[in-house]
């Protein structure tokens, strides 16, 4: 006991150093990664790009209105407890948060909203966060998993050649049983109620993510004439392979973003050609950006990680990611009038975000980055929409334009579920008006 | 010398049987209460309390619940999170449901309900010993966390399945949600923990205690002398599984704000049972040290290259800190395999003697 709290002191004492330490002006941008454990595969794609991109404006522009960006790493393996204590650890000054994760998203949404921290999960979370007015601190542009489920079955509709062509369908929903997994699954029965399809629901333990023979058993027995994946970590290579064991068409597996990265397909390969994925952002580095990525991180050996992951899908997600913050650091400054903000100015700025083609284009990142408008109402942006990959064999290639969400659907449904969110927790969602 | 039972007298029943029957060790709990609950608050900030000390107290009830089942009765178990699971989601139920309860009782009754669920999966301890309790355990922690994922009525119908907790006040002072200054989670999970602590000591040494022991060490022995097996390893299953709800609800109420399947899961189970056995078996103090060695050791060691100044890469301390803990585990089995409260105890026998060991 005495030691504990001789340890208690100099942690302390360590803390107030650590504290101290943070508080030179700099533009706080902590990042909750996930390097290790079993969602690791994709977890360190998202943190070498985000980390990338604030090395490439720190080396290039010295930082943002002349301040540097702090990117400070805190490893939370995917768990929500350590998520939570990673976020107390760094929320000292912090501007944005984006965890990559469900369970720590959540657990986060009231913490931050009281800490006036804006929290920004970029197409994960909490769908409902949809509604600014419920939500104020809580941003999901450019899009929501509810409208990613629509623009699915949009394309599906298009494949075939008509929405009433998708009557009389069978799908397979194969997902991660855990919140993840379960969050579209209302938007697919209001789904089946507009367009007579069936779908059979296959979930997937996350405890034996690896085991799911007797799922494409099924699966192999009901031919589904496509087969809708919401998967996470070894869930989804798996799945690939197996539906590839099956003989399954692959062009009929569609995947949601998530289940969009490389590593998905890579170890089924060729066999796995024709496997399709809904993204947001673009594949590959065939944009303007990558050059200063090149000149100013990979060739100066400033790559976080082994630098192995530039241009893969989710690495490019989280450059978006990474970028959206950038454009919405910019603007909080020029909002405030001051280069060194706070989380309550960033969220202002956030709610006020409205990149067009012209402003993409400028980044450097037309085709890559999703131009997005967010309002005080609206915190998924106006226009959400999916892309479409497909495999070749050896990497993704983006196969469609612009597949648009079917709001009108989804947005009663994030606003109703948004107002008993709020009695329950007893707020008075604010006017936007 | 600074430890020591002699000259200590007892003039009375009532002081023959009191809990911490030797004055040092009373004047010790005492002061340490008075620490946690006047100092400890004063002097910590928002990710001490917050972030350290909460789940430390919080898993420390959890231990001293499997504590109670294996250390004491002798039953194996790996349902610790389900139980806890149960906690979390009828209390979550009760205090969105029946919010005029307040904050306690809704934990309170999840903890009932958990009691109640681990009578019913306490059963087969009457027929079957040893791993193969572990193993029907184990359903518990599968069937229980399945029912709450997939029985919307426990979330109140969210479509998500992660309800957040709304809220609540204790005698003026918010205790949940975001609202909640960290000093008064703190201190309510503290109220927790100390009850409790002080209820299982004295559970530990009264009738039914003694029952758990005598069937652990040898339970034919302990029918033929007049010990119902029924009663003492079903009321084992029950407060044991009473603590564990109550840890449950806590934790969804005072740490994380949400009650979240993937918090209760096979690992947790696990971490718990890690605790007791470092900690101790058998041991009240051990239940707390334990948790605090398994919760803090991997935050202390993630943190310590930063503040020794060394500047290294996220997964490479993540992956030391895996290590290390690891390692650590093993050498403290190797060294003292009846955990760290046998080293408090060779600590009490020196001190007797210092400064003329023999």
């Amino acid at each position: 006991m005495k030691l504990k709290a001789l340890g208690m002191l100099a942690g302390a004492a360590a803390m107030s150093i650590a504290s101290f330490a943070a508080n030179a002006a700099e533009l706080n941008v902590p990042s909750l990664v996930y390097r290790t454990g079993p969602y690791a595969s994709g977890g360190i794609p998202l943190a070498d790009g985000f980390a990338d991109y604030f090395t490439m404006i720190n080396e290039r522009d010295g930082g943002i209105g002349g301040l540097k960006v702090k990117v400070e790493e805190c490893e939370t393996g995917y768990k929500t407890d350590r998520g939570v204590e990673c976020y107390d650890r760094t929320k000292e000054g912090a501007l944005v948060y984006g965890p990559y994760s469900t369970g720590i998203a959540y657990a986060l949404i009231e913490k931050m909203t009281a800490d006036k921290i804006p929290l920004l999960t970029m197409g994960y979370g909490r769908t409902t966060a949809a509604d600014g007015t419920v939500f104020p601190y809580v941003f999901n542009f450019p899009s929501t998993y509810w409208n990613q489920a629509t623009a699915i079955f949009n394309f599906m509709g298009g494949e075939l050649g008509g929405m009433d062509q998708l009557k009389g369908k069978r799908v397979a929903y194969i997902y991660l049983d855990h919140p993840y997994g379960k969050e579209p699954i209302p938007t697919l029965d209001k789904l089946v109620e507009k367009y007579g399809f069936t779908y059979d629901k296959y979930p997937v333990a996350p405890a034996s993510m690896t085991e799911q023979k007797s799922i494409w058993l099924q699966i192999r027995k009901t031919k589904p004439d496509y087969i809708v994946m919401w998967g996470w970590g070894a869930m989804r290579e798996t799945a690939v392979k197996e539906a590839t064991n099956i003989r399954y068409d692959m062009s009929k597996f569609i995947g949601n973003w998530w289940s969009a990265g490389e590593e998905v397909a890579t170890p089924t390969g060729e066999r796995a050609k024709g496997y399709r994925a809904a993204t947001f952002n673009g594949v590959g580095m065939d944009y303007p950006l990558y050059d200063d990525m090149k000149k100013y991180v990979y060739d100066a050996g400033k790559a976080s990680g082994d630098g192995s992951k530039a241009g893969t899908v989710l690495y490019n997600r989280a450059v978006v990611n990474a970028a959206y913050i950038h454009e919405t650091i910019k603007l909080a400054q020029e909002m405030s009038g001051k280069a060194d903000i706070s989380g309550e100015d960033m969220q202002k700025a956030m709610e006020q975000l409205d990149l067009d083609a012209a402003d993409v284009k400028a980044m450097g990142m037309t085709g890559l980055l999703p131009p997005v408008k967010v309002t005080c109402a609206n915190h998924e942006g106006q226009n959400p929409a999916v892309l479409i990959q497909e495999w070749t064999g050896s990497e993704f290639k983006i196969v469609t334009d612009w597949i648009p969400a079917d709001t009108a659907m989804t947005r009663p449904l994030i606003e109703s579920d948004a107002a008993a969110y709020a009695k329950e927790q007893g707020i008075t969602p604010r006017s936007c008006s | 010398m600074f430890y020591r039972e002699a000259g200590d007298f007892k003039t009375s029943y009532a002081a023959d049987q009191s809990i911490l029957s030797i004055k040092l060790d009373r004047y010790f709990v005492i002061g340490l209460i008075a620490f946690g609950v006047i100092v400890v608050p004063m002097i910590g900030n928002d990710y001490w309390l917050g972030s350290l000390l909460i789940p430390v107290l919080v898993l420390s009830i959890a231990a001293l619940g499997l504590n109670i089942l294996t250390g004491y009765a002798g039953q194996l178990s790996l349902g610790t999170g389900a139980f806890m699971a149960t906690g979390a989601y009828m209390a979550y139920k009760v205090a969105t449901n029946l919010a005029f309860l307040g904050a306690p009782v809704a934990i309170i009754i999840g903890g009932l309900s958990a009691a109640f669920a681990g009578v019913l999966f306490g059963l087969p301890s009457l027929r079957i010993k040893g791993f193969y309790l572990a193993v029907t355990t184990l359903a518990a922690q599968f069937f229980l966390l399945w029912l709450f994922t997939h029985v919307d009525w426990f979330v109140n119908y969210s479509i998500s399945g992660v309800p957040s907790i709304p809220p609540m006040e204790f005698f003026g002072v918010l205790i949940s949600g975001a609202e909640a200054t960290t000093e008064a989670r703190y201190l309510f999970v503290l109220g927790f923990a100390i009850i409790l602590g002080l209820a299982a000591r004295n559970l530990a040494r009264c009738k039914m205690g003694r029952g758990w022991m005598a069937i652990r060490d040898m339970d034919i022995a302990a029918e033929i002398i007049g010990i119902d097996p029924l009663k003492a390893k079903l009321s084992a299953f029950a407060i044991s599984s009473f603590y564990c709800g109550v840890a449950g609800a806590l934790w969804a109420f005072c740490f994380i704000n949400t009650v979240e399947p993937g918090a209760y899961d096979i690992n947790r189970s696990f971490q718990i049972l890690f605790m007791v056995i470092i900690g101790g078996l058998g041991s009240i103090l051990g239940s707390f040290l334990g948790a605090a060695f398994i919760v803090l050791l991997p935050i202390f060691l993630n943190n310590a290259p930063q503040w020794i100044g060394l500047n290294l890469t996220s997964d490479v301390i993540s992956h030391m800190e895996i290590m290390i803990f690891g390692a650590l585990i093993v050498f403290f089995l190797i060294v003292e395999p009846h955990g760290l409260a046998r080293l408090w105890q060779i600590a009490k026998e020196k001190l007797r003697r210092w400064p003329f060991p023999y």
